[in-house]
């Protein structure tokens, strides 16, 4: 009986599907292939290193801080951090009195106790990053009906995130001709620029690294775009996770134990099972 | 239920005789897990799985009740807090990287623990009730991770919870409001983030339950093994104590140091970077991806394309999502087949491993965009799915000739005149009519 039932399920399913494999595989060979321009000019990121990569990566302290820099002076214009507070600084190098001066660098919200009105205050090493915009909407307004995201988890928001944010920084350049001419609708309109790592090709962001020793260095490197890019790409790695250098320290402290545990589990298993012929 | 030459529970110290007299848990622990439940010798290490489910539920219910003194259900604040976690809280990062890994790991060891059963039909008379329960255990382990993936509030929890529940909008007349009534609003909001939490928290312990149940079920008949030759003498058994605890710590170990190379190196690997973003129903996601043990369903439900009659093609796409699950429930009744053990099928064989390696397809082109030829491969594996359960094995179980069983376990891994034969031979087992012995 259920055998039976479940023949015709089988067969109703089976046919249901290969009618729909026919219909499609016909719809397939007999439409037109249209090519998008994403599909042809969407570029992978270019491949990406930095210290903090691998089993036993490290953050490099003094890069993080120039990536800060770059962070500071370039993007923060308009780019929220809302998840990483200046205390967090700390673990990039900076010491308290720095920390403190950083924070005091920004305005944060704040109530007046007088009056009870909103007001702003010098930030304080508890605080977090600070809000660019008061809402979406004067995002919107100020940045040609686009929200410029928050950062603190770009690296990880996005695939092969850290490699993704140094391609797209450096990935600016003119439409080619062939995108001009196959595709005209989608060559950038007004306010949006040309950047074959964006999934749509187009953004509202204006080239933010444009000039060499566009940011002043103090430790002496030499403010290439190149290396503005890869260097606020690893801040951004580390605002993404701050944890990341104690996961892969603590992973490999397990890892050494779990090793030693399962050597001495596996001869244990087989001075028990000595005597069994299994 | 036990072999008769299991070993009796005997306290010595008079406290273990107290309790026993008066709660003989220790007891219980010994004929489940002890030296008082005789196991099969000739378990090979897919037998291994069983224990690693338990213990991957107690890992996810352990760093699941951490993580939920931390995390804010709350629309609002949901995501902040799991930033919250990953940043503030000591260790958190470690908890939450552990519990969404886990629940990896948990789909990664049953999926192999259901395989195991499926080829060497391990559902089979006296079993049924062991596989009944452990398919409710594996839809309750979907329901419970679904929820579960939806408590981030980022960009896939949302757009996941609101695909899913869509599902149940393509029930004619009463979807569109069943769907409501299950969110609580006409959109995944604040409702159904606390609903889904209360829930999450809820359902592992009824699997926990189910899976006491499961065990006391295998208890019953004992468990199977890859002969499929059911116990017949003492020889053919060992304790599970120390024997099988030995060669399970062994497995753990394996486990745990995969486990931990993944959720200390590659923590991510296995999720969307879409969940990094906090969710906004104002922005769809470019490709809506389940997780990736939900996969070769969503292939399923995702390769009706085309109406059928009268049936709308999301209505069938459901229906099959949802057949191609439960059908698992009826397979002891479909593959009626005397021989369990798929070493000894020469015909099931070929087909289960086509069946194998058709689910992976599966799973690729779940987790592929819905465009071609994703879409018109998994047609052709969804209905070779289908047909594998309800038409090939229900076939090949009354047209197969299978090869010759050994006489007994002890005879399969000692030869005929091993050195450690068995005292007592069970006489009426003889080689002749061993092929033809019946799984009831």
């Amino acid at each position: 009986m259920i055998r039976n039932l479940g023949i015709l399920v089988g067969l109703f399913f089976t046919g249901v599907l290969l009618y729909s494999f026919l219909m499609g595989a016909y719809t397939y060979l007999t439409e037109e292939h249209v090519e998008t321009a994403e599909h042809m000019f969407h570029e992978h990121p270019k491949s990406f290193s930095q210290p903090s990569d691998g089993v036993f990566g490290r953050f490099d302290k003094a890069q993080l801080q120039r990536g800060y820099g770059v962070y500071k002076e370039v993007c923060s214009a308009c780019h929220s951090l809302e998840h990483v507070a200046f205390r967090d600084l700390q673990a990039i190098g900076y010491n308290e009195d720095e920390v403190k001066a950083i924070a005091a660098s920004f305005q944060v919200p704040a109530v007046d106790p007088e009056t009870g009105e909103a007001t702003t205050r010098d930030g304080l090493p508890a605080d977090k990053f600070p809000a660019v915009y008061p809402n979406d909407v004067a995002a919107r307004a100020a940045n040609n009906n686009a929200v410029p995201p928050d950062l603190s988890l770009m690296t990880k928001a996005r695939h092969n995130g850290p490699a993704y944010v140094y391609s797209l920084l450096v990935g600016y350049q003119n439409p080619p001709k062939k995108l001009a001419e196959e595709f005209p609708d989608s060559m950038p309109g007004t306010g949006l620029h040309y950047n074959p790592y964006f999934p749509n090709l187009n953004l509202a962001m204006a080239p933010p690294i444009t000039a060499e020793g566009q940011v002043s260095y103090a430790d002496g490197t030499k403010a290439t775009v190149d290396q503005m890019s890869k260097d606020v790409a690893a801040f951004l790695t580390w605002t993404a996770e701050p944890k990341m250098e104690k996961r892969k320290q603590t992973g490999l402290a397990v890892l050494a134990f779990l090793l030693i545990f399962t050597i001495l589990a596996y001869l244990s298993y087989r001075n028990i099972w000595a005597d069994k012929k299994h | 239920m036990s072999f008769p030459w299991a070993s009796q529970y005997n306290p010595t110290h008079p406290a273990m005789k107290w309790i026993d007299e008066r709660l003989p848990l220790p007891r219980l622990v010994y004929n489940a897990i002890g030296a008082g439940y005789p196991v099969p010798r000739n378990l090979n290490y897919f037998w291994n799985f069983g224990v690693l489910a338990g213990f991957a539920l107690v890992v996810q219910i352990i760093s699941g009740i951490i993580l939920a003194m931390h995390y804010a259900p709350n629309a609002l604040v949901a995501f902040d807090s799991t930033e919250h976690i990953m940043r503030d809280v000591n260790w958190g990062w470690m908890l939450r990287y552990m519990h969404a890994n886990g629940a990896s790991f948990f789909f990664i060891v049953i999926y192999i623990h259901i395989f195991r059963g499926l080829y060497f039909s391990s559902y089979k008379a006296p079993r049924e009730m062991i596989w009944l329960l452990g398919m409710v255990i594996y839809l309750l382990a979907m329901a419970t991770a679904f929820m579960g993936y939806v408590l981030p509030w980022g960009q896939m929890s949302f757009w996941g919870a609101k695909v899913i529940t869509g599902l149940f909008s393509a029930i004619p007349l009463i979807g569109p409001t069943l769907q409501e009534w299950l969110l609580g609003g006409f959109a995944p909001d604040n409702a159904a983030l606390n609903r889904f939490f209360s829930l999450h928290y809820l359902l592992p312990f009824v699997i926990a339950g189910v899976v006491i149940l499961h065990v006391w079920a295998l208890h019953i008949p004992g468990s199977s093994n890859p002969t499929g030759v059911e116990v017949k003498q003492e020889s053919d058994t060992v304790p599970f104590h120390p024997y099988y605890t030995a060669k399970d710590g062994f497995g753990l170990g394996v486990y745990l140091v995969i486990f931990a190379a993944v959720m200390f190196f590659a923590p991510n690997f296995l999720g969307h970077a879409d969940n990094y973003i906090a969710a906004n129903p104002l922005s769809t996601p470019a490709h809506i991806v389940p997780e990736w043990y939900f996969w070769p369903f969503y292939a399923i439900l995702r390769a009706f394309t085309f109406d059928f009659f009268f049936i709308e093609a999301k209505l069938l796409g459901v229906l099959a999502m949802f057949a191609s699950i439960l059908l698992l429930f009826f397979l002891p009744w479909l593959d009626r087949s005397p021989v369990r053990s798929g070493k000894y099928r020469p015909l099931f064989r070929p087909f289960f491993w086509v069946f194998v390696v058709v689910v992976l397809i599966l799973g690729y082109c779940g987790g592929a965009p819905a465009e071609e030829p994703y879409v018109m491969i998994s047609q052709l594996a969804s209905a070779y799915y289908f047909a594998h359960f309800l038409i090939i094995l229900p076939i090949i179980s009354s047209i197969e000739r299978p090869d010759p069983l050994p006489a007994s376990i002890t005879e399969a891994v000692l030869g005929k005149d091993g050195e450690e034969a068995p005292a007592a031979i069970d006489t009426t087992a003889t080689t002749g009519d061993a092929a033809a012995q019946p799984a009831e």
